[in-house]
């Protein structure tokens, strides 16, 4: 479905996004994980067909975004970072005017709207004005315009970003119902635990490369042990500790905040470190996690931004 | 040679079906799926902002043309004496359809621009930067255009058309709303705040009260007489005077030539702002 090779996008001397590659099959959950300026909504744009790549071979459905962009498009939904719905306008005139300015007609879009509220949870606010919806309302609404053309992909920047916890959950939920129906799906997060709840495969993005891919649980196997033993010991403490700790686990990561240990067995190291004497203020034994691979490849976590 | 994948969808064959017309990588033909969107945003959300820009310059034609003009009497314009109102008139009917496009052009496509981020989601669909250039500038002729029939509605129960020909002035005043709304919204794409916005209005003014407006512009010395003559406004208020008098002449089409030129090449520049703002 997706084909980058070499895919680089320059700002004057800054690579923001430099020469990644990477493939998506159809049906699939793919995912792009990174922090924030990683480059992950530049390769998304390139995608798209909305941003033009500097160099590198891109190919969408067999297409060159930059000779066949609108032809792409058609084939495309999109579901950008910040909400672009059309304020001006009610919650089903949205669905509607996006539909046609791909040039379906009003017959077509009828019974689709219908459809898209039904699937939006949004049957009830359809004459509502946007800006009366809550913020989970409005990207369930813009997920549903992105479905309006019935697109072979759907691209999702940062798709839970600004949610509460639940409205996050009711979006997955609905994310997992077009996976089930066949929807390529592209997700940009930097969320791990989205991106091992929706994705199939992944790519691992820091500074505008990719560091890693694979599948959420092979990318954890191959990066990390299986548990992981975070203890805290108070931020002036935390250091001083570590240096006693050799030999505890197959290897040690000290935060600012906390001491993790990586090891196959959580529960037997937490009591060595406890039976050498030293009283953690709180522990937690957890299985390892994206973000550990992440840690591990950069050096650096997720939520440092 | 272009290679197709295969059709997958409705709007995938729509968009395959014109990928190979003339221009397809810009146009896709659609421009009044944008024009829709504005009839829609003016029912549901801008109908008493709409409303307001007919009452200004019937306010002005009260204030000027009957409280000021009848101290005046009447004037001699073109060799045609008439009573000031009508002398004014035409001036007005040339500004309306200005002010009108331009509120669009500049305000309102600001605002679609930076905060609805209207433009970036027209095109992360087939739609190409030209259908949008060209719907959006649509909709702020015929904004303006409207104005200009209402307000020659307006003069004509004042009594102050003598002349069937005066129906030209409707045709005329899309013309200039057109060449207005584009060079406005080329402009507007360069902005990036309100306070530049509020630069373009303070150089409107001067454009209104100097451009023959109110009085001829044979009161300034002739270098700047013809500075002014090669202004827009200028031009589309002689151009009105001349079919309002019903004065047919070769000055006539030159106006009409003038604004044409103006309305492509902003039509252009528009949609290769466009094209580069969201599509490079």
């Amino acid at each position: 479905m997706i084909r980058a090779a070499g895919l680089t996008k320059a700002y004057g001397d800054f690579l923001a996004v430099a020469g990644i590659d990477f493939h998506v099959e159809r049906g699939e959950s793919f995912g792009i994980l990174g922090p924030n300026g990683a480059g992950k909504s530049t390769t998304m744009r390139m995608v798209g067909a909305t941003l033009e790549r500097t160099s590198g071979d891109l190919t969408i459905l067999g297409m060159d975004p930059s000779r066949e962009g609108p032809t792409i498009r058609a084939h495309l939904g999109s579901v950008p970072q910040q909400d672009n719905l059309d304020t001006e306008l009610t919650v089903a005139e949205n669905l509607y005017t996006y539909g046609r300015y791909f040039g379906l007609p009003r017959s077509y879009l009828r019974p689709k709207i219908d459809e898209l509220l039904a699937f939006a949870q949004l049957e009830d606010k359809r004459t509502a004005k946007v800006d009366a919806l809550s913020g989970g309302m409005k990207r369930r609404l813009t997920i549903a315009r992105g479905l309006v053309n019935d697109p072979s992909i759907l691209l999702l920047d940062e798709p839970t970003t600004g949610l509460d916890p639940q409205a996050r959950h009711v979006l997955w939920d609905r994310l997992f119902r077009l996976k089930e129906a066949g929807v390529t799906l592209v997700i940009t997060t930097h969320y791990m635990d989205e991106a091992e709840q929706l994705c199939d495969r992944l790519v691992v993005m820091d500074h505008g490369s990719v560091v890693a891919e694979g599948a959420p649980l092979d990318l954890i196997r191959d990066h990390s042990s299986r548990e992981v033993v975070e203890v805290r010991f108070g931020s002036d403490r935390n250091a001083e500790v570590a240096a006693q700790l050799g030999g505890v686990g197959e290897r040690r990561e000290i935060l600012p905040d906390r001491i993790l240990v990586y090891t196959d067995e959580g529960e037997r190291d937490l009591q060595e470190i406890v039976a050498r004497g030293f009283m953690p203020v709180t522990s937690l034994v957890r299985r390892a996690s994206l973000e550990d691979v992440f840690l591990r490849l950069t050096g650096r976590s997720l939520a440092d931004e | 040679m272009i290679t197709h994948a295969v059709v997958t969808s409705a709007a995938a064959a729509i968009a395959q079906g014109r990928a190979d017309r003339p221009g397809a990588r810009v146009y896709s033909y659609r421009p009044h799926a944008v024009l829709q969107r504005g009839f829609l945003a003016l029912r549901t959300s801008n109908a008493l902002v709409f409303l307001t820009g007919f009452v200004e310059p019937v306010i002005f034609l009260i204030a000027f043309g009957y409280g000021v003009g009848g101290m005046i009497g009447t004037v001699t314009v073109q060799g045609v004496e008439v009573p000031y109102a009508a002398f004014l008139a035409p001036a007005l009917l040339a500004a309306s359809a200005m002010n009108g496009a331009l509120m669009d052009a500049t305000f309102n496509v600001f605002f679609k621009m930076h905060y609805l981020r209207l433009y970036q989601a027209m095109m992360a669909t087939s739609l190409g930067p030209l259908d949008v250039a060209l719907g959006e500038i649509g909709w702020a002729m015929i904004r303006g255009a409207t104005y200009a029939v209402g307000f020659t509605v307006v003069v004509a129960i004042f009594g102050l058309i003598t002349t069937w020909w005066a129906l030209l002035a409707i045709p005329a005043a899309v013309v200039v709303a057109f060449a207005f709304a584009s060079v406005g919204m080329a402009l507007t794409s360069y902005m990036t705040s309100f306070q530049q916005l509020n630069w373009l209005n303070f150089w409107l003014l001067p454009l209104f009260l100097f451009s023959g407006t109110f009085f001829p512009i044979t009161t300034y010395p002739e270098w700047l007489q013809t500075v002014i003559m090669a202004t827009p406004l200028w031009q589309a208020i002689a151009m009105m005077r001349g079919i309002m008098f019903g004065v047919f002449d070769a000055a006539l089409l030159f106006h009409v030539a003038y604004f044409l030129v103006i309305a492509v090449f902003g039509l252009y520049a528009t949609s290769r702002r466009l094209e580069a703002l969201f599509l490079r």
